[in-house]
């Protein structure tokens, strides 16, 4: 039936029976169509894209820059054709601002932005994780602070992405190092923002967002859609907040016949504010960590690539996003060269895979960072590294990326 | 294989890169691609960057190029002294004049005329990076000619592909009497 209706009918379609048939395949048939070819040689920001809308994203806002650009363009082009909205906002605050509103309509949202626009957003993503509102910031990272190198890769949004708003809370944050990891980890940020209801923030870079490599689209069984877990209760008995022992209160989607208050105030189980009782606060900030916090085993995601040795010959790499690729080419040289290397990859930056840094440090002669930024993740490294190991940070700022021989340098020298 | 296609802002440039590599990946190669971006890439000197090979690619940003493609002065002065040692360089003769003195040792020289090609034959400059494009892929032999045949029918303005097609083929014969020759 729906491969027959003009883009118009189909948005007309589409306005009534979303957010309920983002996931049925006839519609995602319609997606994998505007998307084109299977195999494409495209950008890390189409990439981008290209992943959310598979992923059933159906609202975009957001405010152009540079080099985050093109996927705002692709969702501009591309939504209004699969039955979604793309609407150019003033500015960054708007964008994400928008974003919440649509998240909570029942779309699934997403904004893209680079630095400049990742600092305006922080108030509204503190807000997006005090109020649970499951959706996506895509941040293209390039070089700062203020308007810095607008054209030129960098990772000094690491900490900006956790802690740049006020408060406690948690988020969770994803680094792609490839163009087809960009589709990838952009479906996986819609699915752990629909099951944890946190911001997802997607940390590419200015290198990986321009550059264009192969990626190959995944057909409907390849993904593993994850939609919020919305109430079945009378409206009578639902209130917005109650833990039902997960921490991950039932959402109810606006104007589905349920009483619903948001606030960024601090709120009871009723949604109501609540501003001077500790007790509250507490409970409400403690149950916002710990969704997370108690599930970093399932959200987080490494790339191990071990030897597993010990002792003095052993030397370990952690790295995350674009660095990655360097450091890949490096492991490989070291190792014709005898040395024993452990390369751990960070996928998921926040929450930051603790235990996981710990094993592999505790058992190096030397862990080397490489980082493009002055030691960001490093300090999360030697946070839990005992300070008894050798930690040598690669800094790196300006736009270049480590070559494989400065790794290799920072390994041996 | 990394390939450095260099010249203004406005010669195609960064297309020639973008089909290169899209054409590379249909062929079932693996394959990155960058570009300049900024002022540049729309009058001053432009870049688009390939690398191209059978195995995954880890370095995203080698300091040094196997092949430069230049087809302006200045893009030449500043990006030949980046050609490997022994790398292959290819000019558009008439818009280039060489410099012995900031080239690398040992470097294999080509040289044609794409743009007086392009202008004499079709009425229309920009249809040089076309020449370029199957004179570099020939003497290479860097990817299959459907899937670069392939690349271009998409990429190029609609309508346009024809005429495209038929300068890409032009400089897939200069390269072949030139291979017979050497």
């Amino acid at each position: 039936m729906l491969d027959n209706m003009s883009d118009h009918e189909y948005r007309k379609f589409a306005a009534r029976h979303i957010p309920a048939r983002l996931f049925a395949a006839e519609d995602f048939a319609r997606v994998r169509r505007a998307l084109g070819r299977k195999v494409l040689f495209a950008q890390g920001d189409i990439a981008v894209a290209y992943g959310a809308l598979l992923a059933g994203c159906r609202f975009f806002a957001g405010y152009p820059i540079t080099p985050a650009t093109e996927t705002a363009e692709i969702m501009s082009r591309l939504l209004p054709r699969i039955g979604g909205s793309y609407i150019q906002m003033e500015d960054e605050i708007a964008s994400i601002g928008a974003v919440i509103g649509a998240s909570w309509s029942g779309a699934k949202a997403m904004t893209a932005t680079s630095g400049p626009g990742f600092s305006l957003m922080q108030e509204n993503i503190g807000y997006a994780a005090m109020t649970e509102t499951p959706c996506v910031i895509v941040d293209v990272q390039r070089s700062g602070p203020s308007t810095g190198q607008p054209t030129e890769g960098a990772q000094g949004d690491i900490m900006q992405a956790k802690w740049g708003s006020h408060g406690d809370y948690e988020l969770i944050a994803l680094s792609p190092s490839t163009v087809q990891e960009c589709l990838n980890l952009t479906i996986e940020a819609f699915n752990l923002a629909e099951t944890y209801r946190v911001p997802v923030i997607v940390l590419t870079d200015g290198l990986i967002g321009h550059m264009r490599e192969k990626i190959v689209l995944p057909e409907y069984d390849d993904i593993n859609f994850v939609s919020r877990k919305t109430t079945a209760k009378a409206a009578a008995a639902y209130r917005p907040y109650d833990n039902d022992g997960t921490n991950i209160p039932e959402m109810a989607n606006f104007g589905t016949g349920y009483r619903v208050y948001i606030t960024g105030l601090t709120h009871k189980e009723s949604g109501y504010p609540s501003t001077d009782s500790q007790a509250d606060h507490h409970r409400l900030v403690l149950r916002l960590c710990n969704k997370i916090r108690d599930n970093v085993g399932k959200i987080g995601k490494v790339q191990r690539d071990y030897q597993n040795g010990s002792g003095d010959r052993t030397v370990g790499i952690i790295s995350y996003g674009v660095t990655s690729r360097s450091v890949f080419q490096a492991v490989k040289e070291l190792r014709q060269r005898g040395f024993a290397v452990d390369h751990l990859r960070i996928i998921t930056n926040w929450p930051f895979p603790e235990a996981e840094v710990a094993e592999l440090v505790s058992r190096c002669r030397r862990t080397v960072i490489p980082e493009l930024n002055l030691g960001q993740m490093y300090h999360l490294v030697r946070e839990v590294s005992s300070g008894a190991n050798d930690l040598v940070p690669l800094w790196k700022t300006g736009g270049e990326l480590h070559t494989p021989q400065e790794i290799i340098e920072g390994v041996t020298g | 294989m990394i390939i450095r296609f260099a010249g203004f802002g406005g010669q195609g440039i960064v297309l020639s890169s973008y089909i290169l590599g899209q054409s590379a990946v249909f062929d079932g190669k693996k394959a990155i691609q960058n570009q300049a971006y900024g002022s540049e890439s729309r009058g001053g000197e432009c870049r688009g960057d390939v690398i191209i090979s059978a195995d995954d690619i880890y370095e995203l940003e080698p300091d040094y190029q196997d092949v430069l493609v230049a087809m302006a002065q200045p893009a030449y002065e500043k990006f030949v002294p980046l050609l490997r040692r022994e790398g292959t360089l290819m000019i558009d003769q008439d818009l280039i004049v060489t410099d012995h003195n900031i080239e690398p040792a040992g470097i294999t020289r080509y040289s044609i005329s794409a743009t007086d090609i392009a202008f004499k034959k079709y009425g229309r400059k920009i249809m040089a990076n076309m020449v370029m494009l199957g004179y570099l892929n020939t003497v290479l032999g860097l990817v299959g000619r459907n899937a670069m045949e392939d690349a271009i029918s998409r990429n190029v303005p609609r309508g346009s592909a024809e005429v495209n097609l038929q300068a890409f083929a032009d400089g897939v014969t200069l390269a072949q009497q030139e291979l017979k020759k050497r």
